[in-house]
């Protein structure tokens, strides 16, 4: 009996599923990977994309050093308007919005990088695995990887939130538990790519003379993923900005001192009548950051993929 | 059909049992209910062990999860900290979830398909265009973005236009409203709003999924041969094409219908509807955290539903495709 073959959704509120790649082709050679950065430099969203992506990152990370005021700064101006002196305006405790933004995009980026790095090595292992290794193990470790998506996402997080959000450097955790998640749609997607892999000429040619495991996983197949593990590292940024948001809105983020723009954008929601800036300023980086991880993602996914393009 | 469908379902029920006692671990490691008990310095010793034994803590956790299992193998969940039954507040919370989240996936899944199919024939069109900048939008929008410009933003101008309250943004109903007529219009004025946040994010979503399917399917030979042998464009695309995208879409709705039943906190949150998730919130933030009996019961059945609609997309997709027989 052929399993039915149900489209794989990733986690996530609404099922924002992010349309792999698919493997395939010989070994991505210095010549393929030229060729896909050549196609990646001409699409234009993506360029956009990782522009928009990089100044924010830059930003984040520089424009705290030299900006006038520290995040955690009060100052005698209470929510008061955007002006030279306050460009993002101020809230109601004196905060100045420009440094608050600032410090949370930085806090927002750094957690949904970690998760990224962290959930594409455990998916790309357990993947390469099960796929390598297939029979029990693939049995074994694939069951796991259902089991973890049973309850959604979001749901687990608040559960484990509980008690490891509270820890200082919450965001530290908070990235962790998200990646701890995150890893099962690559672990299929990298499983599906070793299997076909295993049976092709030249991974056998490579038993044949002798390679270890470990050179043959390392050196000839995981290449020959790097497509569709760079793509899903790149929707899982923002997948993980979203969740990371919900999760500092619902208040079991990202905790004080810290602050993410999540919990800014809740810190404001109850003014954004009366003060709106409280509320649009986190609220356009956020989207505008995931919007360029979104374009960028899907640049690489083209590609990556030219004969596959989502059209 | 029978063999698989009972095969299916015996695999889901070992699979919820599996889940069930890793949800309970997930649980216990989360905290330790009395902390803001143990705290307090005017609690004594005594009391707090009294405390831990009439809860059952100072019992194995093997011991533990088997007295839950028993007891919910019979439909009781145990009562909440504050002494009502958390089955029957369950059953209450979930219809409140389901006012807003089945209204969502229904116009959801017409607007997605509907979208979806116009991109596709018109693709690259200035329409197409139009529909794919809008979708990208929603789909890098947190859902409580969406909803904060809803209720701080549209609603306030709405409301102000008409001269009365016509959009609510708080709560799932006015208390105290009488007559079946006011009920309704009253539960229509405060679901419109969540309904339509949920609607935008997820419509985002899966009208690119219907998009891509159909220029899938309208790339086929079978298509162009259809076309060859000079059947209209609308039979090829509306018997021919149309029928056999929508499966995988159908399936995926299935899935995430599910998966938005258990998100739909982040929703409720921001129009404070009382609905399941508020329900696992307030178990998590209460005094008394966690909850146990109300979080692992909230778990297991968002995981049985979890999986039962993963059933379900199974038998739509061999209903709807011939070509995957279930033995």
């Amino acid at each position: 009996m052929p399993e039915p073959v149900t489209p794989v959704t990733a986690g996530g509120l609404a099922g924002r599923a992010p349309s792999g790649t698919t493997p395939g082709g010989p070994a991505a050679s210095r010549g393929q990977l030229r060729m896909a950065a050549g196609r990646f430099v001409r699409h234009k969203l993506a360029m956009t994309g990782l522009l928009v992506f990089v100044l924010l990152v830059l930003v984040s990370l520089i424009g705290p050093v030299f900006w006038k005021y520290n995040y955690i700064a009060i100052t005698n101006q209470f929510g008061t308007g955007p002006s030279v002196q306050h460009p993002f305006g101020t809230d109601t405790i004196g905060h100045d919005m420009l440094a608050q933004v600032l410090e949370g995009t930085q806090t927002s980026l750094e957690v949904a990088l970690l998760v990224a790095a962290t959930s594409t090595a455990i998916g790309t292992l357990i993947g390469a695995l099960a796929g390598y290794y297939g029979g029990l193990a693939d049995q074994i470790l694939m069951r796991f990887t259902d089991l973890v998506l049973i309850v959604p996402v979001l749901a687990i997080l608040l559960v484990l939130s509980n008690r490891f959000a509270k820890e200082a450097d919450s965001s530290l955790y908070v990235g962790l538990m998200l990646a701890v998640l995150f890893w099962t749609y690559l672990a299929r997607l990298v499983r599906g790519t070793f299997m076909g892999l295993r049976e092709r000429e030249f991974i056998e040619a490579e038993h044949a003379i002798g390679a270890s495991t470990g050179r043959i996983i390392l050196r000839h197949m995981i290449p020959n993923a790097a497509g569709s593990i760079v793509v899903n590292a790149t929707l899982t940024v923002a997948n993980a900005m979203l969740t990371e948001a919900a999760l500092s809105y619902l208040g079991l983020g990202v905790q004080p001192p810290q602050v993410d723009l999540g919990a800014l954008i809740a810190a404001g929601e109850g003014d954004a009548t009366s003060l709106p800036w409280l509320f649009y300023f986190p609220a356009a980086f956020l989207v505008l950051a995931i919007l360029a991880v979104n374009f960028i993602g899907d640049g690489l996914r083209d590609a990556f993929n030219p004969t596959q393009r989502e059209h | 059909m029978t063999g698989f469908l009972i095969r299916r379902v015996l695999a889901g029920i070992v699979t919820l049992l599996v889940a069930s006692f890793l949800l309970f671990l997930l649980v216990a490691v989360s905290g330790d209910p009395l902390a803001t008990l143990m705290a307090n310095p005017n609690v004594s010793h005594a009391t707090i062990a009294a405390a831990r034994q009439e809860l059952g803590l100072n019992q194995p956790l093997l011991v533990r999860y088997w007295t839950w299992l028993t007891h919910v193998l019979t439909g009781n969940f145990g009562t909440s900290t504050t002494g009502q039954p958390v089955g029957a507040e369950l059953g209450g919370r979930l219809l409140v979830t389901l006012q807003m989240v089945v209204p969502a996936v229904i116009l959801s899944a017409i607007f997605a398909v509907l979208v979806g199919v116009v991109s596709a024939v018109h693709q690259y069109s200035v329409l197409d265009h139009a529909l794919t900048a809008v979708a990208y939008l929603f789909y890098s929008t947190p859902v409580f973005v969406v909803a904060i410009m809803l209720k701080d933003f549209l609603a306030v101008d709405v409301n102000n236009a008409v001269g009365h309250t016509i959009l609510y943004t708080i709560g799932q109903n006015t208390p105290g409203t009488t007559g079946t007529g006011a009920i309704m219009l009253d539960a229509a004025e405060h679901t419109v709003l969540p309904v339509l946040t949920l609607t935008l994010i997820t419509c985002a979503g899966w009208s690119r999924y219907q998009r891509a399917q159909l220029l899938d399917v309208l790339n086929a030979d079978y298509i162009r041969l259809a076309r060859a042998k000079g059947l209209s464009p609308r039979r090829v695309l509306f018997v021919h094409a149309l029928r056999n995208a929508l499966i995988p879409v159908v399936t995926v709705i299935a899935i995430d219908f599910a998966v938005l039943l258990g998100g739909a906190v982040v929703t409720e949150t921001a129009f404070g509807w009382e609905g399941m998730g508020q329900f696992l919130l307030n178990g998590l933030e209460g005094p008394v955290s966690p909850d146990t009996n109300v979080v692992q019961a909230w778990m297991l059945v968002v995981a049985a539903i979890v999986i039962a609609f993963n059933i379900i997309a199974d038998i739509l997709y061999s209903l709807l495709d011939p070509r995957i027989r279930l033995a």
